[in-house]
């Protein structure tokens, strides 16, 4: 920036004619890039008060908008203290620019209002408790479509739901078996001293088997498919209301819950208890070649063992699962999207809720489930 | 080619070839806007008005020819320099393009904080008067994009594209979509701002109302070249078939009647 394009001051009081004069010499160019001091020096001058003021501008050699208000806002500030102010030497262009400004009628800057503690409990309560009612309301519109498709099978739209069966199911097939074959590597790992320490090698294919069939194999299995598709879910369906599709498909008379809603409700009841049997399976073969290698216990071995120790009850008890967290999965993927509210910022903020929200309420339902079978001696 | 260096000529495309992939986009396009002038580039859907423009604001790179801004030769610019000349100008997008995460007084404000070293508060300031100037009602700063109909986000988006007060400005469709009221306010809001700030303009359009009221020069392209330059009389007195069709079609007509009665 080279001299000229600095706006400068100079300060002077004019003693030579009778009545005083106070005189403000303005120079350089008052532009959005020459202002930045500008304003500091402005501060720092002593005015006086209940003077007369002249502020001369004809050295002014370039004035924006920016250098037009700090010059407007100066003598507005000036007039306020009592000061009789006129510019002179004002270029000819620049006198519409500050016409035009001085007739922009502007709010004071409104005071940040700053909410207090228990407000702000009550606010984010409020919050939730609104959530909370309209998921309720979500799922119970959910349930009156899926019971009108029961009604009406011809309106299922396979299509769609053999779509979303290979996307979230059959495409999450390698992830699903690499994840879970390694869980039961590392179980069996874990349970591998402490069998030795009691020379119990063989029940290795009991501890592998039944914390993989029963518990974890479900729980691992919904919690990628939450992190895969229950936030695919949110984006979609979120940007497809910032675009105005989900009002489109309105007016044209296509149910969003139909069409978007429960085609991957149903898909993902079909894809996950399978997606769990596949987990099921390569956690047991992780384990088995855990047991090999650090217990000697062979494969035939162990399977023999596993056919004794897992029940059909501890595998159905696995599986039954699935399908409730499918349906949460998926209710809270799209119930989050449809709460995005028009901006690119609330597409990501509804995301990261619907796999947070997911993977809570999966974990919950999974205690939940524990319970109930432990109830029943299962 | 005449090596004509008129220091009033603020964009200068010469011989310009765009393409899409195979689609050819523009074929040795030509067109010189000067200083405090309102240019308007026309033509029918798909001919290549806005590829034209993003060409000249650095957002996408041409297959040969050359275009001036300033003076300056913006194509294979270095990134420094071009940062230095995107600030002399200002874009409002056909759609807005505010951030949809700011409200618009910090979509206004944000060009001021990066690029500036003014005080907060004075960058609040600013941004509170470059809203107003855009004829936005002050309530409207503390709002966010999609609190906006489509007129007010119009006139943010042109609020922020003068953040900087740029000696250049580029709309691209600044009336498309627009209710007839709120596009007349818009022309005329176009042409204060001209005036008030010695703007230069460039502008895409379809609005043959906003061509007969604020343009100064129009260029017509149509099938990848320019078919004529000319203020709106002279064009509308053109033999070539496509400019004939385009000013007396029914509704070219009507823009032109209404452009009379207003004289």
């Amino acid at each position: 920036m080279t001299a000229d394009q600095i706006a400068k001051l100079v300060f002077q009081t004019d003693a030579t004619s009778a009545s005083e004069i106070v005189r403000l010499h303005c120079t350089g160019a008052w532009t959005v890039q020459g202002i930045a001091q500008l304003e500091q020096q402005l501060k720092d001058i002593a005015w006086p008060a209940k003077a007369d003021l002249e502020i001369d501008s004809s050295a002014i050699s370039a004035l924006d908008t920016s250098g037009a208000w700090l010059l407007h806002r100066t003598v507005k500030t000036l007039e306020q203290q009592g000061n009789s102010v006129r510019i002179i030497g004002l270029r000819a262009e620049s006198g519409p620019l500050l016409n035009l400004i001085s007739a922009c009628e502007l709010l004071p800057p409104s005071a940040q209002s700053n909410t207090g503690l228990l407000a702000s409990i009550g606010k984010q309560f409020w919050g939730s408790l609104e959530n909370n009612v309209g998921m309720l309301a979500f799922v119970g519109e959910s349930a009156i479509a899926m019971m009108r498709l029961i009604v009406q099978p011809r309106r299922i739209r396979w299509r769609t739901i053999f779509h979303n069966i290979q996307i979230a199911g059959f495409e999450a097939l390698p992830i699903v078996g690499l994840l879970s074959f390694l869980m039961g590597v590392v179980i069996a790992y874990q349970g591998a001293d402490q069998l030795q320490r009691f020379g119990a090698n063989i029940y290795i294919a009991d501890m592998v088997g039944l914390a993989m069939l029963r518990e974890l194999s479900p729980l691992l299995t919904a919690i990628i498919v939450a992190g895969r598709s229950g936030s695919a879910y949110a984006a979609q369906i979120g940007t497809m209301k910032v675009t105005e599709e989900i009002d489109a498909l309105r007016t044209i008379g296509i149910s969003p819950q139909e069409l978007l809603v429960l085609p991957k409700m149903i898909a993902l009841i079909i894809a996950l208890p399978l997606l769990t049997v596949f987990a099921d399976v390569s956690g047991i073969i992780g384990g088995m070649i855990m047991a090999r290698s650090k217990l000697d216990v062979s494969f035939d071995v162990f399977i023999v063992r596993l056919g004794d120790a897992v029940s059909l009850s501890s595998f159905l008890t696995g599986i039954i699962k699935a399908p409730v967290f499918a349906a949460i999965i998926a209710l809270v993927g799209c119930y989050q999207g449809f709460q995005v509210g028009g901006s690119a910022d609330s597409v990501g903020r509804q995301t990261t809720l619907s796999v947070v929200q997911a993977i809570f309420l999966v974990i919950l339902a999974d205690a939940l489930f524990s319970l109930v079978f432990n109830w029943l001696n299962l | 080619m005449e090596q004509l260096q008129n220091t009033n000529t603020v964009i200068d495309v010469r011989d310009l070839h765009t393409r899409y992939g195979k689609t050819v986009v523009h074929e040795n396009v030509s067109l010189a806007v000067q200083k405090g002038e309102i240019f308007s580039l026309v033509g029918g859907s798909g001919c290549g008005k806005s590829t034209l423009l993003r060409a000249i604001i650095m957002l996408l790179q041409p297959v040969s020819g050359s275009i001036r801004v300033f003076g300056q030769e913006v194509i294979g610019l270095s990134d420094e320099q071009a940062l230095k000349l995107r600030r002399r100008w200002g874009v409002m997008f056909e759609r807005g393009a505010l951030f949809s995460s700011l409200t618009v007084a910090e979509n206004v404000g944000m060009v001021m904080r990066e690029h500036t070293q003014l005080s907060s508060g004075l960058i609040d300031e600013v941004a509170a008067l470059k809203i107003a100037l855009t004829g936005l009602p002050a309530d409207a700063g503390v709002k966010y994009p999609s609190e906006l109909s489509g007129g007010m986000r119009k006139r943010a988006a042109l609020a922020r594209a003068i953040a900087l007060d740029p000696e250049l400005l580029f709309l691209d469709e600044p009336t498309a979509g627009l209710d007839p009221l709120s596009a007349s306010g818009l022309d005329e809001l176009v042409r204060n701002l001209r005036d008030a700030l010695g703007l230069t303009i460039m502008m895409v359009t379809h609005d043959l109302d906003l061509l007969w009221r604020v343009a100064d020069r129009v260029a017509v392209l149509d099938g990848g070249v320019i078919l004529g330059v000319g203020t709106m009389e002279e064009l509308s007195k053109s033999e070539h078939p496509v400019i004939r069709e385009y000013f007396y079609g029914p509704r070219g007509r009507a823009a032109r009647e209404q452009a009379w009665k207003k004289k």
